[in-house]
């Protein structure tokens, strides 16, 4: 299978698939679900594959597809996988049957709904493998569509607020986003004379500290509002709670770490100085959260903003981990992500299976949900007490190694985080407590065992959040070398720069980079070869 | 042999796997004599690998076993990963040999509850999560136990859901203990940044590169989880909550095991405990303060289990004292002899509880000798040794801890002695006031037929092996002659040989020896004249005893409800009012700004996401056109 292209069949099929489903003709339309589930147990496959010809000891970009797209414009069709976005890529690859597994009769039917659903994964695998900025931004822009009309269309009742709430808040975000890469370009463009938006180029654009602070700010606006950070989260409660439960696992799950994989993959590599200089900035966001989410999620009524809040906090640990700025922090948020989707994605699929038998998932209208269905409290149990941290289960190892690595370098900041340690057991308790212990009521008596349909969908993720918390190792040493390569990255650069301070005197340092013909740190593979509009375009 | 040493926790898990999978299906008493079987295999494997660990040179006797790594990254190294050593297997063997009765017992004690299967999965997931925590070779894979019997203790206490108390209790036991176990993550972080490893034997021999506070720290974090797991001040409350759950639960991870986790600890890490004196001081001092305060609640208690948990609360600050005072050996001898008489309490209590259908309250109990004659001389034996009673197990193990208390301080040895004699009175006033005076049961008995009477055999069988037990344990650590010492001697590669009694010489040994059997013998006294024909005493039972000291009360106060205000006034008025309505602010004020905009609330919403989606669509059709020109 030497040269297979598996990263663009899995970018491309989905969208196909969308298209070829849009086509059905009416009397084969209540296929589309099953169609759909067919393709993504395809995409599956072939990621699983990917995930097996993936080389472990290896730091760099596996299975480049590198092709000149839009040549006058810079951008390239330019894929690549490595050990921060393999877990990723294979988290979608999972979840995406399984949502489609989950899907009712009514909405496998429903060829909108399938191919939005198809046209998300392809923006998520998308996102996550583009190695070129502004094929990433295609792509992180394309999810917002098919999500938003799957909350639209088929959320509960305040659908409409919440969907437009989600929309307008990442679409200004995203705006910065954009603004900020095509900075970033011209700022390349001139100190080179290339016209390009491959990241590997582009990460070692010279810029001044005021200007990589205001892109890194740029970049970050559009990646703290889609993961959510505080205080950029509240459009999540509303977004989380009144989509239908796929569109919740796909958000919660995965679209919210395109916002926590955007920083670690773009801001640490483009920005690395920025990054060392706000790092205390984005770790305190990222307490504040750990902590502030715990704390409204213990008050909330709702099971789903309930998640919502504590994916807050969670998403605290990955953020703190990432701007640790060491390995076992950065490591730690990787898997961390990982670990996250699958025990969210299985706490939102609990939750639909409780609101299907008493159409509630209001916490004071449940209770005593262990009497009647004994199996699926138990697997509830398991996904909670992963959720919150118990060792042996996979939510655990992200968050120590998260602390490990802030400790090392931010101690205070890691301090204050292992105090949600302590309130995500008092939140996650509180509601298991509220909802499943005592004696069932009016709605508990609706309620039903899991069925098997349920437990094939909860089977995947529940093995995975034991075997993963146990033995983590073979993800770990996947991820780790790019992580190394990573830090180093950040760590060489702010060496570098201080090097040049050193040498060029402090004045110079404020000179803009851009304007700087030879780089003073004679790292300068990246002479300036042109500026003239002549060799820029060189078809 | 010891290559085998991983079975003792495989096979328990292995049971606990099987039953959550088959258990239904197995049934009642089935599915409880293959969760027994697993255990008592577990102890036999445990019996033979301390043979073998025996037969090896004393200095010969540590032995690690690598099954994998668990967490590999950079520099990170956690393995999973067992040491074997006299500390870990002495451990090992009474966790089993007590978990194995206690186990035998519940087929009887838990025969008529419709979560049989359930309950024995629970339990032997316990017994292999205590294994790992007392085996583990480095702090985070016992953090794992130590989690995990945690876990066990939330589901286990919370087993009859339905009863809000229950569900209540079990809740607040795991986070407190997750208050504890905050201090044991930031000592472990402390560890590993400033050495490198985690690994227990790894630590211990770089101990060294350590400055005097960071050691002081990370003593006094592992203190803060060990006062979690071990309910000591400040966070004691949520053991006599626990009580709530099934009475065999209550003698084996509330009294004999999980709760003495935090001891163990403390004994593993003594050459760090070794090197600061300071820390080494708070636990003693917050040891024996727990002593007494748990001890004097327990002299006004009603509820038969309520006691023995104030009780261990109790023994348990003992074990603290004696941790603090440098006696370790005396902590493990007197945490054996606990594990035994207090397991045998609670398991009389529970054939009380059996034999009267589920009534508690020592009050409405009385003159049960006739009816019970085993359980109530089993009992006594217990009482007797947890008083100090000569030749009983506490004469000899807490004879040793204040030994130890008053060669350090005469004040830690004062309260110490104090509270001996607290103990021997409360636990006889219970001991009248369930099997002498006046038959109040009767009353609440007469409609239902028969008389309380011994349980079955699966019941009794361990009633009589750990009485046994309680009576004679003093014989593993006798105090006279150098060569009978066995414990100290055992344990001595471990903690080393410290003479904890060096300045008080064989005299000054006889003679507090002796003082310890007079405060006994008073304390028995005290309550065989006060309660054994009276049990109507309200005078001797103060209301601030009988409500805790108001400990539990204020920390509802102080904690539960300024947090859920808190948390409240965090989600509705700082998240809703402020946050939201800012973005809803920003929202409306573009809004009003133009008449295109308005239009989204009014039902063109879908049609502006398509006007997005289109735009993307053209820009790609575009830059599609472009590429291929």
């Amino acid at each position: 299978m030497q040269g297979f292209p598996y990263l663009s069949v899995i970018v491309v099929a989905p969208v196909i698939a969308a298209v070829i489903v849009v086509l059905l003709p009416k009397s084969m339309t209540k296929w589309s679900g099953a169609f759909g589930l067919v393709v993504s147990l395809g995409v599956a496959g072939v990621a699983a594959a990917m995930a097996v010809a993936f080389s472990s000891g290896v730091a760099g970009y596996q299975m480049v597809s590198r092709h000149p797209w839009i040549q006058g414009l810079g951008i390239s069709w330019d894929l690549g996988v490595d050990g921060i976005s393999l877990f990723l890529v294979l988290l979608v690859a999972l979840l995406f049957p399984i949502v489609f597994f989950g899907t009712g009769k009514k909405r496998a039917g429903d060829k909108g709904f399938v191919a939005w659903l198809l046209v998300l994964e392809t923006a998520c695998m998308g996102s996550f493998l583009s190695l070129d900025v502004m094929l990433f931004f295609l792509f992180f822009e394309l999810t917002l569509v098919p999500i938003y009309f799957i909350i639209g269309g088929w959320g509960h009742e305040k659908r409409a607020y919440a969907a437009i709430k989600f929309f307008v808040y990442t679409f200004l975000g995203s705006a910065f986003l954009l603004v900020g890469i095509l900075t970033v370009a011209v700022i390349h463009e001139h100190e080179t004379g290339v016209l390009t938006f491959q990241l590997s180029a582009l990460s070692h654009t010279h810029l001044s500290s005021t200007t990589g602070i205001l892109l890194f700010l740029a970049f970050t606006a559009a990646f703290a509002v889609k993961a959510p950070l505080f205080p950029f989260h509240t459009w999540s409660p509303d977004a989380y709670s009144q989509a239908p439960i796929g569109g919740s696992v796909v958000l919660a799950a995965v679209m919210a770490k395109l916002g926590t994989y955007g920083i670690i993959r773009f801001d640490l590599n483009l920005f690395p100085r920025a990054s060392v200089t706000m790092a205390p900035l984005l770790l305190t966001l990222g307490v504040i959260g750990i902590i502030y989410g715990a704390i409204v999620a213990a008050s909330q009524k709702d099971l789903k903003r309930l998640v919502a809040y504590s994916s807050l906090a969670h998403l605290g640990f990955i953020v703190l981990g990432a701007f640790a700025l060491t390995t076992q922090g950065l490591s730690g948020s990787v898997i961390e992500m990982l670990n996250h989707g699958i025990y969210t994605a299985a706490l939102f699929l609990l939750i639909g299976m409780i609101y299907q038998r008493t159409k509630t998932w209001q916490i004071p209208r449940l209770r005593g949900l262990q009497k009647p269905a004994p199996v699926l409290a138990a697997v509830f149990t398991v996904v909670m007490l992963a959720s919150i941290g118990l060792p042996g289960l996979n939510g655990f190892v992200g968050e120590f190694l998260v602390l490990v690595g802030t400790f090392a370098t931010r101690r205070w900041w890691a301090v204050v985080a292992a105090i949600g340690v302590i309130l995500s057991a008092v939140y996650m308790l509180w509601a298991y407590q509220r909802v499943f212990h005592g004696r069932p009521d009016v709605e508990g008596a609706k309620m039903r065992e899991m069925s098997w349909r349920d437990g094939v969908m909860m089977a995947p993720l529940v093995a995975l959040i034991v075997v993963l918390g146990i033995y983590p190792g073979p993800v770990l040493n996947r991820i780790t070398p790019a992580v190394e390569k990573l830090v180093h990255h950040v760590k060489q650069v702010e060496t570098t720069h201080v090097q040049a301070v050193h040498a060029a005197g402090v004045a110079s340092s404020h000179v803009p980079q851009a304007r700087v013909l030879h780089s003073p740190t004679g790292t300068g593979s990246h002479h300036r070869r042109s500026v003239g509009n002549g060799s820029r375009r060189p078809s | 042999m010891l290559h085998a040493a991983f079975l003792m926790i495989l096979l328990p898990l292995a049971g606990s796997c099987v039953l959550a999978a088959v258990g239904r299906k197995l049934g009642n008493p089935r599915a409880g004599w293959l969760a027994t079987a697993m255990v008592a295999a577990s102890f036999v494997l445990s019996v033979a690998v301390f043979s073998s660990l025996a037969g090896r040179a004393s200095n010969q006797r540590s032995f690690t076993q690598v099954l994998f790594t668990w967490i590999p990254v950079g520099d990170l190294h956690v393995r999973i990963g067992l040491l074997i050593d006299p500390l870990s297997m002495t451990m090992a063997l009474f966790v089993t040999g007590v978990s194995a009765l206690i186990h035998l017992y519940s087929i009887g004690y838990m025969s008529h509850d419709e979560q049989f299967p359930k309950f024995f999965t629970y339990l032997n997931l316990f017994v292999a999560s205590m294994l790992v925590l007392v085996l583990a070779d480095n702090f985070l894979f016992s953090f794992l136990g130590w989690e995990g019997v945690g876990l066990c203790s939330y589901l286990l206490v919370a087993f009859w859901f339905d009863r809000d108390s229950a569900a209540s209790a079990g809740k607040k036991a795991f986070i407190v203990n997750r208050i504890g176990d905050f201090g044991f993550l930031l000592a472990m972080l402390l560890i590993f940044t400033k050495l490198g490893t985690l690994n227990y034997h790894g630590v211990f021999a770089h101990l060294g590169q350590l400055s005097h506070g960071t050691i002081t720290a990370i003593v006094l974090l592992l203190f803060l989880g060990a006062a979690g797991k071990s309910a000591q001040l400040p966070l004691f409350t949520w053991l006599p909550d626990a009580m709530e759950g099934p009475t065999p639960v209550s003698a084996l991870i509330h009294a004999a095991t999980m709760v003495t986790a935090g001891v163990y600890l403390m004994v593993r890490v003594s050459p760090m405990l070794h090197l600061a004196q300071g820390a080494s001081l708070v636990v003693a001092a917050v040891g024996v303060a727990t002593a007494f305060v748990a001890a004097s609640i327990a002299c006004a208690q009603d509820d038969v289990k309520k006691v023995l948990a104030y009780s261990t609360v109790s023994q348990l600050g003992y074990m603290f004292l004696a941790v603090g005072t440098g006696a370790y050996v005396a902590a493990i001898f007197l945490m054996i002899c606990h594990a035994f008489y207090k397991g045998l309490l609670f398991l009389g209590a529970g054939s009380l509880i059996h034999g009267l259908h589920d009534e508690q309250d020592l009050k409405l109990m009385g003159g049960l000798r006739k009816m019970m004659p085993l359980t109530f001389v089993t009992f006594g034996v217990a009482w007797l040794a947890i008083a100090g009673v000569p030749p009983f197990a506490a004469f000899w193990s807490k004879g040793d801890v204040l030994v130890s208390a008053f060669s350090y301080s005469p004040f830690l040895y004062a309260v110490g002695a104090l509270t001996a004699v607290l103990t021997a009175y409360y636990m006889g006033r219970e001991f009248f006031l369930a099997f002498y005076g006046p038959e109040r049961w009767r009353k609440s008995f007469a409609a239902r037929s028969g008389e309380p009477h011994d349980p079955s055999w699966v019941m009794k069988l361990p009633l009589v092996v750990l009485a046994v037990a309680s009576a004679f344990a003093g014989l593993i650590n006798l105090p006279f002659h150098p060569a009978w010492d066995f414990l100290a001697t055992w344990l001595a590669p471990v903690v080393g040989s410290v003479l904890v009694h060096a300045n008080v010489g064989t005299a000054g040994r006889w003679e507090l020896a002796i003082g310890d059997a007079v405060l006994a013998f008073a304390g028995v006294g005290v309550a065989w004249k006060l309660w054994s024909k009276r049990w109507d005493r309200p005078e001797l039972e103060p209301a601030v005893l009988r409500a805790g000291w108001g400990i539990d009360a204020m920390y509802d106060t102080l904690v539960a409800k300024t947090g859920t205000a808190l948390s409240l006034f965090a989600a509705t008025t700082i998240d809703t009012s402020l946050i939201d309505a800012a973005v809803n602010g920003v929202a409306s004020a573009v809004r009003s700004t133009g008449e295109s905009v308005r239009r989204l609330q009014t039902g063109f919403v879908r049609s502006y996401a398509l006007g997005v989606m289109l735009g993307l669509v053209l820009l790609l059709v575009w830059m599609l056109t472009r590429a291929v020109s």
